[in-house]
C-alpha cells in the first residue's frame, strides 16, 4: 500500500518569477519530483528553465529576481526564500549550465569547495571516493588545474563537485551542452549511475532524446509555462514533442512536415527552432 | 659592500611593511572584487589603538599588537556587514566610492579622538641596535620583517588550505558558482576585510614604533603600498607582497645612494622611485609580475 501523504522531494507550486521588477518570467510554473526520479525539464531557449533552478536553489537575488508568488517545498518543508547556503545544507546540490568550475583552482580544491556545506570528515572523505570512483579521469588529474581539463572533464568535475554536497535532488542545468556525442552518452550514463544510487535527479535539457530516455516524467516549459507534462515514454510518442524537440518528421504528413497552423493541442509559440 | 647590505636591509624592513598593507588591498580586491581606499585609515586606526592599549592601558606590547589588529579586524569586518552588504549587486564603482567615503570618516574619528599631536608609541624595540660584524640592524626593523614574513606564511598556509581559504578562492573566481555550492559570499567578504583591515593594524603598529612615530599622515603609507600591490598584480597576494618588497627596497637603495648616483635628481626622489618602477613594470607585464591575465584551456 502506497503511503498517502508522502510529500514529494521537490515541489514547485504556481511559482512566479519576475527579474529586475518587470520582466514576468516564471508565470505559475508546477512541478514535482518524487523521491527517486529523474524527472526531465524540456524547453527552448528563454522558456524560464535555468530561472525556475535559480529559484528552487535562491540564486535569484544576483540576477535581480524575486519570487513574487508560488511556493518550493522541499520534502514537505517551505524553501521558497531560503538563501543559497541553507538550500545546499537541506540537500540541494545544482550542476550549472557551462559548468562554471573554479578555473584557477586545482581539481582537489574544486570539489573541497563543492563540500562547503559539509562538515563532517568522514562524510567528505566517503564522497570524495565516491566521486573518484565514479570519475576515474578526475582520479588521474586531482592536482591539475581545473582550467585545464578537457571540456568533458570539466563536466564531470562539475557533477563530482555537486556530489561532494550529499546531495538527495541533483539539479543539472544542460550538463550535455557542448560535448560531443559519446561525451552526452557517458553523461547520461552517470546521471542514471548517480539516480541508482538514491539520489533524485531534476534534469534541464535541450537534449529531449537523452533527457526522456532516463526520465521517468517530463515537463516541457514555454514563455514561463508548463505547456505540457506527464510520464516520458508518453511524451517521447507525443507528436509534437517529436516534432518539435526531438527532430522526428510527423507521419502522413504530405511534404513531410506539418504546417504549425494545424496544431491544436497547446498554442505554440516558438522562438526555437532548429 | 656593508653600505649595500644596510641599505638591502632597511629596504627590507620598510618592504615588509608595504607588503603587509598591498596583501591587504589584494584580500579585498580579489574577494569582492573592489579597490578598499579605506586601507591607510583602518592602518592608523588599528595603530593608534595600539597607542591606546599600549600607553593608556598599559597592555604588554605583544598583547596589544594582538588587541588592536583584532579590533581593526572587528572594524573592517563590521563596516562590511553593515555598510557593504547592501551594496551587492550595486555597481563596483559606487563600492569603491564607499571605502573612500570610509576614509574620510576614519581620518577625522582619529584626530578627534587621539589629536594631531605626533604621539610616541611605547614599545621595546625603540632603538636597540644589534651589531652583526660591520652591520648595525634595528631590533624594530628585525621584528618587523620577522613579523611579517610570519604572518604572511601564516595567510598563505590559511589561504591554500583551510576550508575557509578555498570557499575564498571559489568565491574571488566566480561569486555566483561558489554560492551555488552553498558557500556563504556574505562570511567570505567579512572574513576578508577583517584579514585585511588586522594586517594593516599590524603594518600601522610597526610603522608607529619606528623612528617616525605615530600621527595622523601614517595612513599615508598605504598610497606607496598602492604602487607595489598594482606592480605585483592587483589580484595576486603573492604579487603584493613580492611588489612591497621591490617598492620598499628600491626606495631604501635609491635613498641610500642619493648622494652618489641620484644628486642630479634632488633629495627626495626616493619618494617618487616607487611609482616609476610601477609604470616601468606595467609598461612590459600590464597585469603586474604576478598578476594572472586568465587561466584559460588551450
Amino acid at each position: 500500500m502506497a503511503e498517502p501523504s508522502e510529500p514529494p522531494l521537490l515541489a514547485v507550486r504556481n511559482l512566479e518569477v519576475v527579474y529586475h521588477d518587470v520582466v514576468l518570467v516564471l508565470r505559475g510554473v508546477s512541478l514535482e519530483v518524487p523521491a527517486g526520479a529523474v524527472v526531465a525539464l524540456l524547453g527552448a531557449n528563454g522558456a524560464g528553465k535555468t530561472t525556475l533552478l535559480r529559484a528552487v536553489t535562491g540564486l535569484l537575488a544576483p540576477h535581480r529576481g524575486k519570487i513574487t508568488k508560488g511556493v518550493v517545498e522541499l520534502a514537505g518543508h517551505p524553501v521558497t526564500h531560503a538563501d543559497p547556503a541553507e538550500v545546499v545544507r537541506r540537500g540541494i546540490a545544482q550542476v550549472m549550465e557551462g559548468r562554471r568550475i573554479f578555473a584557477e583552482m586545482t581539481v582537489e580544491d574544486n570539489l573541497r569547495a563543492g563540500a562547503y556545506t559539509r562538515r563532517s570528515r568522514a562524510e567528505v572523505r566517503e564522497n570524495h571516493a565516491r566521486v573518484m570512483e565514479l570519475f576515474p579521469a578526475l582520479a588521474d588529474r586531482r592536482t591539475s588545474i581545473a582550467g585545464y581539463l578537457s571540456g568533458g572533464e570539466q563536466q564531470m568535475l562539475a557533477i563530482g563537485r555537486a556530489l561532494m554536497a550529499s546531495p538527495t535532488l541533483l539539479l543539472l542545468d544542460e550538463p550535455s551542452l557542448g560535448l560531443a556525442p559519446k561525451l552526452v552518452e557517458q553523461v547520461r550514463d552517470i546521471i542514471v549511475t548517480i539516480n541508482q544510487a538514491g539520489t533524485s535527479v531534476l534534469l534541464v535539457e535541450q537534449n529531449a532524446t537523452m533527457a526522456l530516455s532516463i526520465a521517468t516524467r517530463g515537463y516541457v516549459l514555454e514563455l514561463g509555462k508548463v505547456v505540457r507534462d506527464g510520464p516520458a515514454d508518453e511524451l517521447l510518442d507525443d507528436d509534437d514533442i517529436r516534432e518539435f524537440y526531438l527532430g522526428a518528421v510527423a507521419d502522413g504528413s504530405p511534404a513531410g512536415r506539418r504546417s504549425f497552423a494545424e496544431v491544436k493541442s497547446y498554442r505554440r509559440r516558438k522562438r526555437w527552432s532548429a | 659592500m656593508t653600505a649595500l647590505l644596510q641599505n638591502v636591509f632597511a629596504g627590507l624592513a620598510l618592504g615588509a611593511t608595504y607588503a603587509l598593507v598591498a596583501l591587504g588591498f589584494v584580500i579585498i580586491y580579489k574577494a569582492t572584487g573592489v579597490l578598499n581606499f579605506a586601507q591607510g585609515g583602518l592602518l592608523a586606526l588599528g595603530s593608534y589603538l595600539g597607542y591606546t592599549f599600549t600607553n593608556s592601558l598599559a597592555v604588554a606590547f605583544g598583547i596589544a599588537i594582538v588587541l588592536a589588529c583584532a579590533s581593526a579586524a572587528l572594524v573592517g569586518a563590521a563596516f562590511q556587514r553593515v555598510v557593504l552588504t547592501r551594496m551587492v549587486g550595486q555597481p563596483v564603482f559606487a563600492v569603491v566610492m564607499i571605502t573612500i567615503g570610509l576614509l574620510f570618516v576614519l581620518d577625522p574619528l582619529v584626530t578627534a579622538i587621539w589629536g594631531f599631536d605626533n604621539l610616541q608609541l611605547a614599545n621595546p624595540w625603540n632603538i636597540q641596535r644589534v651589531v652583526a660584524g660591520e652591520l648595525v640592524l634595528g631590533v624594530r626593523d628585525l621584528w618587523s620583517i620577522g613579523l611579517t614574513a610570519t604572518v604572511v606564511a601564516a595567510f598563505f598556509v590559511f589561504f591554500r588550505y583551510s576550508r575557509l581559504g578555498v570557499a575564498m578562492r571559489a568565491t574571488a573566481f566566480d561569486p555566483e558558482a561558489a554560492l551555488a555550492q552553498g558557500i556563504s559570499a556574505r562570511r567570505v567578504f567579512a572574513v576578508s576585510w577583517a584579514i585585511s583591515s588586522a594586517l594593516a593594524a599590524l603594518a600601522g603598529i610597526t610603522l608607529a614604533a619606528g623612528p617616525g612615530g605615530l600621527s595622523p599622515a601614517i595612513g599615508l603609507i598605504a598610497l606607496t603600498a598602492f604602487p607595489a600591490m598594482i606592480l605585483g598584480g592587483l589580484d595576486s597576494p603573492a604579487g603584493a607582497v613580492l611588489g612591497g618588497l621591490i617598492v620598499g627596497l628600491a626606495e631604501a637603495l635609491t635613498r641610500g645612494y642619493q648622494d652618489q648616483l641620484f644628486s642630479w635628481a634632488g633629495e627626495n626622489v626616493s619618494v617618487i622611485v616607487p611609482y616609476v618602477i610601477m609604470v616601468l613594470i606595467l609598461l612590459v607585464r600590464p597585469y603586474g609580475l604576478l598578476g594572472t591575465a586568465e587561466v584559460r584551456r588551450i
